[in-house]
């Protein structure tokens, strides 16, 4: 496990010690090895932007629905941000919920609620009045006006909430290292309890990696999984051409950009 | 609690005492900074994008980051805690700064006003509100994220959290975590009041 010190009179920085510990192969294999806790690490956070999305999705997409709940979402956004996260962790770890993982995913959870419950009463109350009314001049019940025309309208607003949290998740889970938990934050953690710094740099620039790349990969699904039609960039032109690419073209053609209908 | 009071003073004030430096100083860099992009449009992007970048960086990984070069760890923290202000800041600052309506813009250039009074003031003036509110976020958000400083041994009152929780004392860590709470709340009130203070047009146009 140990950072193996190679040429230590002459290697004293930091950066060296860095590069040395993610060089040595103890590191990367086993249990506690890297491969190991990554994926401890992506599992978690998995299991905590899930238990969020259970509880928000349904919440905030029948609130955005109903054309209430604006602003109970905003206040729970605002105040989320004033609660620290490590206070809710502390006192999760310290109660029934207990140690470790699961008082981290616990947290992780409670504070990926906000943003995927606002994105989505946001995304729902952002269709057009009018597209809702077109829906019921054909015939269309409330649930599959909900199914078919609000939910893909509102779907990049769903999925920037998702995309939000998740990132957000992996960035909290390294602090389940605080309370004997596993995951990546223990490399730095640990690090620090040794005072190894090369182990704390080299988990830091770990665990960095690991949110940029979530970050940039779910960038890319979160555009995949909008309709064409509601592609930011140049939407209008792209809404021009796009009559008659698949079925349900028509609703995206009815569309208005967001903003502005000036 | 008699007892504790002195600790609790401490870990306030320390708590206090980096938020303030940490929201004035990204205030002193964010400002210069969002006028620069703005001036120059073609610096905005990748501005705002680097801020976006940095801002999924985990406060954990960036206090390990900048600890072990510094050795010291309230500077580690003030470091930290100053990045994250000043892309909340930057970023509202911006947003402010491009809102100005184009007739106002106009209407300076028209009257002989040059760039950079253009932006001293008349822009900049009517950034405030958007100024005021990226600044009680940043404080409200670097009251928080002041606590995750335990890791590096300089928390403020996440120190005592963590404390309470080492010695399985759950007074110790609800009595930190309200204190948190309230120090947001009392930080982002009393910036309220301020941003009221020096918008007394918003007031008096809004006639309701």
């Amino acid at each position: 496990m140990a950072a193996r010190r190679v040429g230590p009179v002459i290697r004293t920085s930091v950066a060296g010690d860095a590069v040395t510990w993610l060089n040595d192969p103890l590191n990367w294999t086993g249990p506690s090895g890297i491969p190991a806790r990554l994926v401890e690490h992506l599992g978690m956070s998995a299991v905590a932007v899930l238990l969020a999305a259970v509880v928000a999705l349904p919440v905030g997409v029948w609130l955005g629905h109903a054309r209430r709940g604006g602003g109970v979402a905003v206040m729970l956004a605002n105040a989320s941000r004033a609660l620290p996260t490590l206070a809710l962790l502390l006192i999760f770890a310290s109660t029934a919920i207990g140690f470790g993982n699961r008082a981290t995913v616990v947290a992780a959870a409670v504070f990926a609620v906000p943003p995927i419950l606002t994105n989505a009463v946001t995304g729902l109350l952002g269709v057009d009045p009018d597209v809702r009314d077109a829906a019921r001049g054909m015939g269309l019940s409330p649930t599959r006006s909900l199914l078919q025309m609000e939910l893909p309208l509102a779907l990049p607003l769903l999925a920037a909430g998702l995309r939000t949290a998740t990132v957000q998740v992996i960035a909290t889970i390294p602090l389940a290292a605080l309370v004997g938990g596993g995951g990546l934050g223990p490399i730095i953690v640990s690090g620090f309890a040794n005072r190894r710094f090369g182990q704390v740099l080299a988990g830091a620039v770990l665990v960095t990696a690991v949110c940029l790349l979530a970050e940039a990969v779910l960038a890319v699904a979160q555009r995949a999984v909008t309709p064409a039609g509601l592609r930011p960039a140049r939407a209008r032109r792209v809404r021009g051409i796009a009559p008659g690419t698949v079925r349900g073209s028509n609703e995206h053609a009815a569309v208005p950009s967001p903003q502005e209908s000036a | 609690m008699q007892t504790n009071r002195g600790d609790i003073l401490d870990a306030l004030g320390q708590h206090v005492g980096l938020t303030v430096q940490a929201v004035a100083l990204a205030t002193v860099v964010a400002l210069p900074l969002a006028a620069l992009a703005h001036v120059h449009p073609r610096l905005a992007g990748p501005v705002l994008g680097f801020s976006g970048a940095l801002y999924t960086i985990p406060s954990l990984a960036l206090f390990a980051l900048i600890y072990p070069f510094l050795l010291d760890a309230r500077l580690s923290v003030l470091i930290g805690l100053v990045m994250y202000a000043l892309l909340v800041l930057v970023r509202n600052v911006l947003v402010g700064l491009q809102g100005v309506p184009e007739d106002v813009r106009d209407a300076a250039r028209g009257l002989g006003y040059g760039r950079a009074r253009l932006l001293l003031t008349v822009e900049l003036p009517h950034a405030v509100p958007a100024v005021m509110a990226g600044l009680r976020l940043a404080t409200v958000t670097t009251v928080a994220l002041a606590t995750i400083g335990v890791v590096v041994g300089y928390g403020g009152l996440g120190q005592l959290m963590f404390r309470g929780f080492q010695s399985d004392y759950h007074a110790e860590i609800l009595t930190a975590a309200l204190l948190c709470v309230a120090l947001a709340l009392v930080a982002d009130g009393l910036l309220r009041l301020l941003g009221r203070a020096v918008t007394p047009w918003l007031r008096a146009g809004s006639v309701r």
